[in-house]
């Protein structure tokens, strides 16, 4: 029986879908057998990021109903044979399925996966309350902006009232001149307000969005610094205790370098 | 007459009379009827002497006055009873709001969470904005505010609000509203109270809150 784990935010544009592909591909990368699911109905993007958007047959509306078999509409990654993804239908919307069909069908995938990773659509409605259904765990997304983070500490609290007692937090898009500067909120502060588990912290990089244009996660480059960041994610999913990365800490070993040679 | 099974009503001595223990499960009928039985066959020659007194004991048993009085009725029949007590089941207290005790609760207050207490509350635990913990009385949190306030919502103006670290985004006292300064500069936070003057919310640091002339007991050194 496998784990499943919803990706959610509540304010968008912070990284759910990106990270959903991110972390389930470097799931898949260490050996797990993993399916993606899209739950953001008439929305859907998850496909576009993986780059199997020509690949789709069926959808998560499609099992719902029973116009097909579970099976029939996963749709199997290109780069890996261990890791699937279940897409959202794009011409319904959040109300066409209920919170129980779409338990019923992670339960069904739970039996053959390990990790069943769920993209929750921004908002905390009915695709969120569908999102969140056959969850066992959840990770909750924020960037270090006042407006991303009031929105994680809303989901946190709707998640802590229903049945996912501890959610996780991945701070997305983290700039570490900026926090420095004292522009941008620092980890520190972010989690003094959340107050709940930090899973992970993903640097800002320009990489993940070109990866993302051109529908290959971000992950499979190891020059990636948002690469590590995701690979040490998964990695602390697995149960690993993988130590945060610092993200200074080649800069101040390259002006060490510097200050050595007299330039500094 | 065929002989009944006496379990109804239990007869005991004391030292200085009698306890008519009453059963207070079963039908009042059959409580009737075995009182009766016992007071005119099974226990007649204790029953005829000189007078005794009676305590009764009808346990769990809700009952009327009209059944009472038949019980009552029956007794006196036998002229040497003198019924001197009749124990009825505790009347359940009705929960006593101390509106001067303060609740503790423990938690956190998350944004769109609201908390309301009757009566003061002491919060142990952080309110972040876009959270709202409301109150009839006082307000103290040992934790942080960074959410909005609102003590003495029926319109007490002694309220204050305390909090240990003082990061409103809005405060609330009775009718009176009021919000930080624009200005821009994050100002420190402190362990702080906010209190109404002449109604006007003011701010202060926690130590000055005995200086508020209300009826706090106030430490003043020995």
């Amino acid at each position: 029986m496998g784990e499943a784990i919803v990706i959610t935010s509540g304010k968008g544009g912070v990284g759910k879908t990106t990270t959903s592909a991110n972390i389930g591909t470097a799931l898949a990368l260490l050996g797990k057998k993993v399916c993606l699911v899209d739950t953001d109905i008439g929305l859907r993007n998850l496909d576009v990021v993986m780059g199997l958007e020509n690949r789709i047959i069926y959808d998560l509306c499609d099992v719902a109903d029973g116009r097909c078999r579970l099976n029939q509409a996963l749709v199997k990654d290109k780069r890996f044979d261990e890791l699937y993804m279940l897409p959202a239908a794009q011409t319904k919307d959040k109300n066409a399925v209920s919170p129980e069909q779409v338990k019923e069908i992670i339960e069904e995938l739970k039996k053959d996966f390990e990790y069943v990773l769920i993209d929750c659509p921004a908002g905390i409605e009915q695709g969120f309350k569908n999102a969140i259904a056959g969850a066992d765990q959840a990770i909750v997304m924020t960037t270090p902006e006042n407006a991303s983070v009031r929105d994680a500490d809303r989901v946190i609290g709707l998640l802590e009232s229903s049945h996912i007692s501890s959610p996780k937090l991945i701070v997305n898009r983290i700039r570490h001149s900026m926090v420095k500067s004292g522009d941008m909120l620092d980890i520190d502060e972010v989690l003094q307000v959340l107050n709940i588990d930090l899973l992970g912290v993903v640097p800002d990089d320009e990489m993940v969005i070109k990866a993302a244009n051109s529908g290959e996660p971000t992950v499979m480059n190891p020059d990636s610094k948002a690469a590590i960041a995701y690979r040490n994610i998964a990695r602390r999913i697995l149960g690993d205790t993988v130590p945060l990365m610092q993200m200074d800490q080649k800069k101040s070993a390259f002006s060490r370098f510097k200050k050595f040679f007299g330039m500094g | 007459m065929a002989v009944r099974a006496s379990r109804y009503v239990t007869i005991k001595g004391i030292k200085d009379g009698l306890t008519f223990q009453f059963d207070d499960k079963c039908d009042f009928e059959e409580l009737v009827n075995d009182l009766r039985f016992k007071l005119e066959h099974t226990h007649q020659n204790i029953l005829t002497g000189p007078l005794v007194h009676v305590d009764i004991r009808t346990g769990e048993r809700e009952m009327t006055e009209e059944q009472k009085d038949t019980l009552l009725d029956i007794l006196s029949q036998k002229g040497n009873l003198l019924v001197r007590s009749f124990e009825e089941p505790p009347v359940p207290e009705l929960e006593v709001i101390d509106r001067n005790a303060v609740k503790i609760l423990t938690g956190m207050i998350r944004s769109g969470q609201v908390l309301h207490h009757e009566g003061p509350l002491l919060f142990l635990g952080d309110v972040n904005a876009g959270g709202t913990v409301t109150s009839t009385d006082d307000i103290y949190i040992l934790g942080a505010l960074r959410g909005m306030a609102h003590a003495g919502i029926d319109g007490n103006e002694d309220a204050v609000i305390a909090a240990s670290f003082f990061s409103p985004t809005q405060l609330r006292i009775a009718d009176r509203i009021s919000r930080p300064p624009d200005d821009g500069e994050n100002r420190e936070s402190h362990m702080e109270f906010a209190y109404l003057q002449d109604g006007i919310m003011k701010i202060d640091k926690m130590a000055n809150m005995a200086r508020l002339g209300r009826d706090f007991n106030v430490f003043k050194g020995v």
